[in-house]
């Protein structure tokens, strides 16, 4: 029961088959079963949970429920949840228990979704490995010695395993996609302002965006339809009316023309990543779509501008971390300077410290034309790249990553080979476009690879549209780690 | 560009974390990594570029000025590391 997708849990519950206490009981026991070899979870709550799946079952028999009412799904643990411990993958909120809920956990609590768990993720969503969570990294459930992507590490690993049919993710740089690529699962980066960001612990907030991540591209329609929505108290959140994100699922392809950007298909995309991208192509072909050669000129420097703003955005929203109102405060401290640099030097780890120093660096007095500046020049050549592309085109296609799920360790002590994980998505949070991964094949070590579809603003529909259809066609999303 | 240790110590003193001797060192080479990639957007002409501070065109929504929140002061400090009779405490600040 527990590799079901959303849709047909969705399904079980309506035709009575199934409770949603014995749907959360059975992914519960599968998390007691193996979240201690993955680490997908920081918190899980039995009790919780259970008190949930039964309001919905009681939703149910009273005739209240909704399309997905009694489904259970697990929450990145950035998203602040009434009553739940919601760390940030930190030390500095490893005792926040948040007295609120976020706007996408009020969301899911309105659709009667009870919630598994939170999980596990880089600290402060700053990392591509999950290597950074003050909580231990995530395991890789392809292979226990490789990291599972990040940020939304714990969310991939867990839907990978099949300790949860869906989760929550958010992405910055690509920290929905490049772990959903890494586990083979399917995940979504909405149009930035498509998902309410209140109550969504900030990393750079004009990058940041919630999104779902599931087994497929229908559960991520389905999912997308209860988190999207404008919410005023998000100043980014716009306003548009509702939309069935699943509209366009059945619709053939043929007539679809896939831009095919000559930057992604470069020297650095190598071996069996470069082959299985290129047998989606022939396969996209042979479901009646065209594609053309386009040209992202500057997206070559979108890292480079990316570790400027993000970390100039991430310093100013870190500041509110200073030991008074939440959070960590160090035990020992003469006046408030000194409880300050040290609550905040003691209670975060080393990379959210190494970004907030750049993005200090990159704002302050003498410096800020030639970086910050600058950087926000490039943001808008790269988002005219892709004006420029989809004149000629519907959807972008390439790698979501330049390889497959590292080995733990690897990488942790490089930072800039880190940050070169993200190289094909971070453009795509600089335009503020959709995007989404999806599985597209196996390494010959049998590790998932993922494609990359790329938007127009608003063509989340098109693009889960695309993706169905690819899934119809193949099998790559349908294969499950053997745990 | 290459920072030195005394600009991380000022950086650091900026961003209020304490930064230790040994430490300092260490950040200062993986800081200078990091300027390393930044630095290839300094190759790039800008000239006439508006910088982009934004994904979309927004603008902030302007609200009646009416109070809309509830008084949750006890579910707030509830998370505050110390405070007393409804107040945050902090180290004497005013002498």
């Amino acid at each position: 029961m527990t590799q079901h997708t959303i849709k047909e849990l969705a399904d079980l519950l309506a035709s009575g088959q199934s409770s949603s206490v014995e749907l959360c009981q059975d992914y519960l026991g599968r998390i007691a079963a193996h979240n201690p070899d993955i680490n997908a979870f920081i918190t899980v709550d039995p009790d919780r949970t259970l008190a949930d799946a039964r309001a919905a079952d009681a939703l149910r028999a009273a005739g209240n429920a909704g399309p997905l009412t009694g489904v259970p799904i697990a929450h990145k643990d950035i998203f602040c949840a009434e009553g739940w411990l919601t760390t940030c993958g930190s030390k500095m909120l490893a005792n926040f228990v948040s007295p609120y809920d976020a706007h996408v956990i009020s969301q899911f609590k309105a659709a009667g979704m009870p919630t598994l768990g939170k999980t596990n993720m880089d600290e402060f969503a700053m990392g591509s490995s999950n290597e950074t969570s003050y909580f231990g990294p995530v395991k890789n459930p392809w292979d226990t010695a490789r990291v599972p992507g990040g940020s939304s590490g714990g969310s991939a690993a867990c839907v990978a395993a099949g300790l949860a049919p869906a989760a929550t993710g958010t992405d910055t740089g690509g920290s929905i996609r490049q772990p959903a690529a890494l586990c083979g699962i399917t995940g979504l980066k909405p149009t930035y302002g498509v998902v309410s960001r209140y109550g969504m612990i900030a990393f750079a907030s004009s990058l940041d965006q919630g999104g779902p991540m599931a087994r497929t591209a229908e559960d991520c329609a389905l999912l997308l339809n209860v988190m999207a929505g404008f919410d005023r108290r998000d100043s980014t959140s716009l306003e548009r009316d509702k939309e069935d994100y699943g509209r366009d699922l059945a619709k053939p392809l043929a007539g679809l023309r896939i831009g095919l950007p000559r930057e992604f298909f470069g020297a650095g995309l190598t071996g069996d990543t470069a082959k299985a991208v290129q047998a989606a192509i022939e396969q996209f072909r042979t479901l009646g779509a065209t594609t053309v050669e386009v040209s992202l000129p500057n997206s070559g420097l979108s890292v480079a501008a990316y570790y400027v703003i993000a970390p100039a955005e991430a310093s100013s929203n870190l500041s509110r971390f200073d030991g008074v109102r939440y959070g960590y405060r160090t035990p020992d401290y003469g006046d408030l300077t000194d409880m300050y640099e040290k609550s905040r030097a003691e209670g975060f780890g080393a990379e959210v410290k190494r970004r907030i120093l750049i993005g200090t660096y990159v704002l302050s007095h003498g410096y800020y034309d030639a970086y910050y500046i600058q950087a926000q020049k490039l943001r808008r050549l790269i988002a005219q790249d892709f004006a420029e592309a989809y004149r000629q085109c519907d959807v972008i296609l390439g790698p979501t990553a330049p390889t497959t799920a590292f080995k733990l360790g690897e990488k942790a002590d490089d930072p800039v080979q880190m940050y070169l994980s993200d190289i094909y998505t971070i453009a795509v949070n600089l335009a503020g476009l959709p995007g989404m991964s999806l599985p597209c094949g196996f390494d010959s070590q049998g590790l998932p690879i993922g494609m990359q579809l790329i938007g127009d603003y608003f063509a989340e529909a098109r693009m889960l549209n695309v993706a169905h259809q690819y899934q119809l066609a193949t099998d790559w999303h349908a294969r499950t780690p053997a745990l | 560009m290459s920072l030195t240790l005394s600009d991380i110590q000022r950086i650091a003193h900026l961003a209020r974390i304490r930064v230790t001797e040994a430490e300092a060192e260490q950040t200062r080479d993986q800081l200078n990594g990091i300027f390393e990639l930044i630095a290839q957007m300094q190759a790039v002409d800008t000239a006439g570029v508006a910088p982009m501070a934004h994904a979309r065109d927004v603008f902030q929504r302007l609200r009646a000025d009416e109070v809309t929140e509830p008084d949750r002061r006890a579910a707030y400090q509830a998370v505050a590391p110390q405070t007393e009779a409804g107040l945050y405490l902090v180290p004497k600040v005013i002498e």
